[in-house]
């Protein structure tokens, strides 16, 4: 495998993906990427100098519209789905001291 | 003939001629629901029986007051699971959903349901749509029709088996590297992908929004066409929404190839293709010919890059796309939580699949400092260049034509142990994804093990109507097969 994929590194793209793996996922998360970025690397047979990198196949600009509400007050359906919920608003554990 | 046997576009015209009722149909899908849910499982949800009647009731009424006049009032249809449907759960086949009531359906529910189709259940799928054989599904993998002891294929397995099965009349599928066309093939059926931009993606769950598409799947052609009228729309909701001259698919039914210049690219035709696949997707292009289309092999390019630069962009796409699964707002939130991050990543890490995990993994470190160009760039150009390739093939070709899949479908438990064998499956679809094309697989043949093989034609964007009318041209050679469910 030529891509060695560091401990740090898993480290670190885990805090990224916000992601907690146990150790043996770790591993195996450390060769699955290797082997997959390993495949990947094919890509630099390619001579792309001077090509624009493409993010849509269509041109597609930016849609302005006027901010004009359109839908209705929905809080009490959309707190519904909500894990926990307080004086309709989301709740999440104590952010601060 | 039973009534599921029917077309959706079949039973649309038997409907409104009288001869069956809405309430008919919606009990002969529920009867073989009963029959065969069990041992194929293409459903994460069937509705309550009860509900769907009453839908189907107030539909009739529509019908036969001419208030409704589309070809599928009245037809029971399957909607993948990735779709939102108002207060009908909605889990994207994930845990981290498992409880997820949208306030909201998603544009092509809505249409669908303004022309008075009759939704009956949810479809499985491979885990927010990552995965080539629905087994990556967290509420149990759906089974092959055809055969129990093979996959249906992904990542629309559910909507393709339920279809295949009789289940539902149609079904809604998404593509975002083969995920309609390969288990079409795979389950017999008939499935589109159209132009990037044709249907709204609002309301859809996204995986890699620059190359997820809705499209239909159906027992034949003429259903294809005539629910993708239905479904695709211009919508100011989905700022990626084309606002295409014409929505107008039915009009190239036509038996009629004559002139019609089809390219065939000999790297589809290479190493790691099944033989049968070959010589069956061979003869489908000799019927083609037959019918006077002009057919001819040539040089595609760059088809051994599609893959890896999709699995770069389409992770990327996810990492972002699914940051916002994080506990707070809806779904899944883990019981053993310390402080605010503690949660985010505990929740996340508790509800989504190891696949998922994976792409969001790489998504992650493509896109991190340091390595966004040598990866994310690098891929983006790959992507333009894969594009210019097809610009080319299409200013000689009508249509391309090849195979959907390099083999017929898998038996269960054979492919997850190597994603990136698994990710090789993809290789005649994915291509098309990054380039925006429109794509149908339809069934060509069987292989000696009994199992549907799919013929895949490809056009340029905006340009439906000519696979449409190459596959209805092709599809008159032969009758549809249904399986024989040999049930557990």
């Amino acid at each position: 495998m030529a891509n060695i994929i560091s401990d740090e590194t898993i480290e670190y793209v885990g805090i990224l993906a916000k992601l907690e793996l146990s150790d043996k996922e770790k591993e195996q998360a450390k060769k699955d990427m290797g082997s997959m970025l390993d495949y990947i690397d094919k890509l630099n047979e390619l001579d792309t100098k001077g090509v624009e990198p493409m993010s849509h196949v269509f041109p597609v600009h930016n849609v302005f519209r006027e901010d004009i509400v359109t839908n209705n007050d929905d809080r009490d359906n959309i707190l519904k789905n909500a894990p926990e919920e307080k004086d309709g608003s989301f709740m999440v554990p104590k952010t601060v001291d | 003939m039973g009534l599921t046997e029917l077309t959706a576009v079949g039973l649309g015209k038997k409907i409104k001629a009288g001869e069956v009722t809405v309430k008919q149909a919606v009990e002969a899908v529920f009867e073989q629901i009963e029959k065969t849910e069990k041992d194929v499982n293409a459903y994460v949800t069937v509705l309550d029986k009860e509900t769907v009647l009453k839908r189907a009731e107030e539909v009739q009424a529509d019908i036969d007051s001419r208030k409704l006049d589309s070809p599928l009032a009245g037809v029971p249809v399957a909607i993948k699971d990735n779709m939102c449907t108002e207060g009908i759960l909605t889990t994207c086949s994930s845990k981290i959903l498992g409880n997820f009531n949208p306030t909201f359906s998603s544009e092509a529910v809505i249409n669908l349901e303004n022309a008075g189709a009759v939704i009956v259940g949810k479809a499985n799928m491979d885990e927010f749509a990552m995965g080539s054989t629905t087994e990556t599904s967290a509420y149990g993998e759906t089974k092959n029709p055809w055969n129990l002891g093979h996959v249906p294929g992904g990542s629309s397995g559910g909507s393709c088996a339920a279809v295949a099965a009789e289940e539902c009349f149609f079904a809604l599928g998404s593509d975002t590297g083969g995920s309609i066309r390969q288990p079409s093939s795979f389950c017999g059926v008939t499935g589109l992908k159209p132009t990037y931009g044709t249907v709204s993606r609002y309301g859809l769950i996204a995986y890699g929004s620059s190359l997820d598409q809705i499209g239909p799947v159906a027992k034949d052609v003429t259903d294809c066409a005539s629910i993708l009228e239905i479904i695709a729309s211009h919508d100011k909701k989905d700022s990626t929404s084309v606002n295409r001259e014409s929505y107008k698919f039915t009009d190239s039914l036509t038996d009629d190839v004559k002139g019609m210049k089809i390219g065939i690219p000999k790297d589809y035709f290479g190493d790691g293709l099944d033989h049968e696949v070959k010589e069956a997707v061979l003869a489908a292009a000799d019927v083609l010919k037959e019918k006077g289309a002009v057919v001819e092999e040539f040089e595609l390019g760059l088809v051994e890059y599609a893959i890896p630069a999709y699995y770069v962009i389409a992770s990327a796409e996810a990492s972002s796309n699914l940051a916002r699964f994080d506990g707070v707002k809806y779904g899944y939130r883990t019981n053993d939580a310390d402080g605010l991050h503690g949660m985010y990543k505990r929740t996340r890490s508790e509800g989504f699949g190891e696949e998922v995990k994976r792409r969001i993994m790489l998504g992650s470190f493509v896109l991190s400092s340091g390595y966004y160009d040598a990866y994310y760039l690098k891929a983006l150009r790959t992507k333009a260049l894969i594009k210019k390739e097809f610009d080319k093939a299409f200013s000689k070709y009508d249509v391309i034509l090849g195979p959907a899949s390099p083999t017929t479908a898998p038996k269960l438990g054979e492919s997850l142990s190597d994603p990136i064998k698994m990710y090789l499956g993809d290789i005649y679809t994915i291509s098309v994804n990054l380039a925006g094309l429109p794509g149908i697989s339809l069934p060509c043949g069987t292989d000696s093990k009994g199992l549907p093989i799919g013929l895949q034609l490809i056009g340029d964007c905006f340009k439906e109507n000519n696979i449409i009318r190459a596959a209805y041209s092709f599809e008159q050679s032969r009758e549809y097969k249904r399986p024989e469910i040999v049930l557990g």
